[in-house]
């Protein structure tokens, strides 16, 4: 009986929690896309500096590790192509497992580590600093001076890491391909171009888009929700990290199973 | 702000009224029915010790918090009842100083100053120039908008978020405990900007502290509370001079009564009766 009522009261407690997640994302997605037309400004500043870190200074260590990934798949779906005699085939296998998957993944996770954990450390900062409280006096919205800079940044850096992930994959697939499977560089990225429908890239791209909105959400709302004191800092931060790679698989698998229905029909 | 200058302050009309004011975090409930007015003008202290519901009370005064009950008036409307554009109007007619400065560590002092014109007025840059120049002034920082917080020390933050309180030239300013964390000296100069913004602007000005000479320094009119009650609520002669046991120990920096016993502490705890402790030997 106790189970059932624990189990209950955790359920309530995570609906709880989406619907606090659903509602900073609407208010953000109203600031960001709705208010800058009815005469409420955007920090365009901001949001650029914000790009900046969550996009471009993300490309060095996003590149290596999707270059790594696009070479461990190569090295993983040979070790079966091989036994069938269609080795050629692993260039395929790459570009589409990066493209509609790994590439989106992998991007999320490493922007959750760079700048999920950022956003709700530095909105957690100023929490406790009474910052938020300030600007809430001062009659400005911190989702609107905070939150909305961040999502804009993120709806348009996420994606094209997204893209750039799916090439360095492919690239790093190439590696394989030319030094064991008899591809040159050239008809291997061919092989790879030929083998991606537009469907498979889109896929991925739908995906990104709806981990920024998790990414964000959960990052920003773990800093809002910040207690009092420096060590409570720490913990939004580590559970920002923890709630955001949850969500992210969830929704990856919400989509994948979306998708592989309307693919078949 | 120059209103007060040009027209002498009318001391019938309340620029703020608490009637019965309730505040509760969740089940507990931290102000039990306040009620006070302050008019246009005068400098009220409010005065408690740790726990006392001082800090509650003052962020339900600027709407950090929404009061159980009880009403709040400022400018002829009630806090209490207001939808959020309303609210964003009020606030933009009070100023709150807060307790460590509450400045952008992201944005220069300049900037912090001009935020709320920023986002507020559609006043030119040069204007706001003009204006973070004269409020800096006003605090003594004149020459540091170009410094980030960071770079300040304690005192200088605080003068920073009092410059950044008046910005939009408010009504009625707060101040959350704003000598904690300075030196006698640094406290001092802080007290002396507050009365120079109540001599200079006749502003409305409410101040929590628990800094008994820097109240008795400023303040016009003195509330003390405790355990979410007003204990009581006079001038500065009045308390001075009050027998009220409560304001006494306060005054005289008395502390609780040392509890020596076991059942005394058991007492204090559980704020029972210790008859309470043996009856509960008869369960089971």
């Amino acid at each position: 009986m106790e189970f059932v009522s624990q189990l209950g009261s955790s359920t309530l407690d995570g609906l709880s929690y989406l619907g606090s997640l659903a509602s900073l994302g609407a208010r953000a997605a109203y600031y960001t896309l709705v208010a800058p037309f009815q005469g409420k400004p955007l920090r365009l500043r901001r949001a650029v500096s914000q790009a900046m870190d969550t996009g471009v200074r993300a490309l060095p260590i996003l590149s290596l590790i999707t270059f790594f990934i696009g070479l461990i798949l190569a090295l993983q779906a040979a070790y079966e192509l091989r036994r069938f005699g269609a080795i050629s085939a692993v260039a395929t296998a790459v570009a589409v497992t990066m493209s509609r998957e790994l590439g989106p993944l992998i991007t999320a996770i490493v922007v959750i580590g760079r700048s999920g954990s950022a956003f709700a450390a530095e909105i957690g900062t100023m929490k406790v600093s009474e910052e938020i409280d300030a600007l809430e006096t001062m009659a400005i919205s911190p989702i609107r001076f905070l939150v909305a800079p961040k999502f804009l940044a993120m709806m348009v850096m996420l994606p094209c890491l997204t893209i750039w992930a799916n090439v360095m994959g492919i690239l790093g697939g190439s590696l394989f391909g030319v030094a064991q499977a008899d591809f040159t560089l050239v008809r291997y990225i061919q092989a790879s171009i030929d083998s991606l429908l537009l469907r498979d890239i889109t896929t991925g791209l739908v995906k990104s888009v709806m981990f920024v909105i998790t990414i964000t959400a959960v990052g920003c709302l773990e800093g809002l929700s910040t207690g009092a004191g420096a060590e409570q800092v720490g913990r939004s931060t580590t559970q920002a990290v923890v709630k955001s790679i949850f969500l992210v698989v969830v929704v990856d698998l919400f989509f994948t199973v979306l998708f592989f229905f309307a693919g078949n029909q | 702000m120059t209103t007060g200058q040009i027209l002498p302050a009318s001391p019938i009309e309340p620029v703020l009224s608490l009637r019965n004011l309730r505040v509760s975090y969740g089940e507990r409930e931290i102000l039990h029915g306040i009620s006070f007015d302050v008019v246009r003008g005068e400098t009220l202290v409010i005065l408690g010790g740790s726990g006392s519901g001082k800090s509650t009370l003052l962020r339900t005064l600027v709407g950090l918090e929404k009061p159980s009950a009880g009403e709040i008036w400022i400018k002829g409307r009630d806090l209490a009842k207001t939808s959020a554009e309303e609210m964003d109007e009020i606030r933009r007619k009070i100023g709150m100083s807060f307790q460590g400065g509450a400045l952008f560590g992201s944005m220069t002092v300049g900037e912090n100053v001009a935020l709320p014109l920023r986002e507020h007025t559609r006043l030119e840059d040069s204007t706001i120039e003009i204006i973070l120049r004269l409020k800096l002034q006003q605090v003594g920082l004149e020459g540091f908008e170009y410094y980030t917080p960071a770079q300040l020390s304690g005192g200088m933050k605080k003068r920073a978020a009092v410059a950044r309180a008046l910005a939009m030239d408010p009504e009625i300013l707060f101040f959350d405990e704003p000598s904690a964390g300075l030196d006698p000296i640094i406290a001092a100069g802080i007290d002396e900007l507050i009365l120079e913004l109540k001599r200079a602007f006749h502003m409305t000005i409410i101040v929590v502290t628990h800094e008994l000479a820097s109240a008795f320094l400023i303040a016009d009119r003195m509330l003390l509370i405790d355990k979410g009650n007003i204990v009581a609520l006079g001038t500065t002669e009045e308390m001075r001079s009050s027998t009220q046991p409560r304001v006494r120990q306060f005054l005289d920096r008395v502390a609780e009564p040392e509890v020596s016993g076991e059942l005394d502490y058991l007492q204090m705890l559980t704020a029972e009766r210790p008859a309470a402790y043996s009856s509960t030997g008869k369960r089971g």
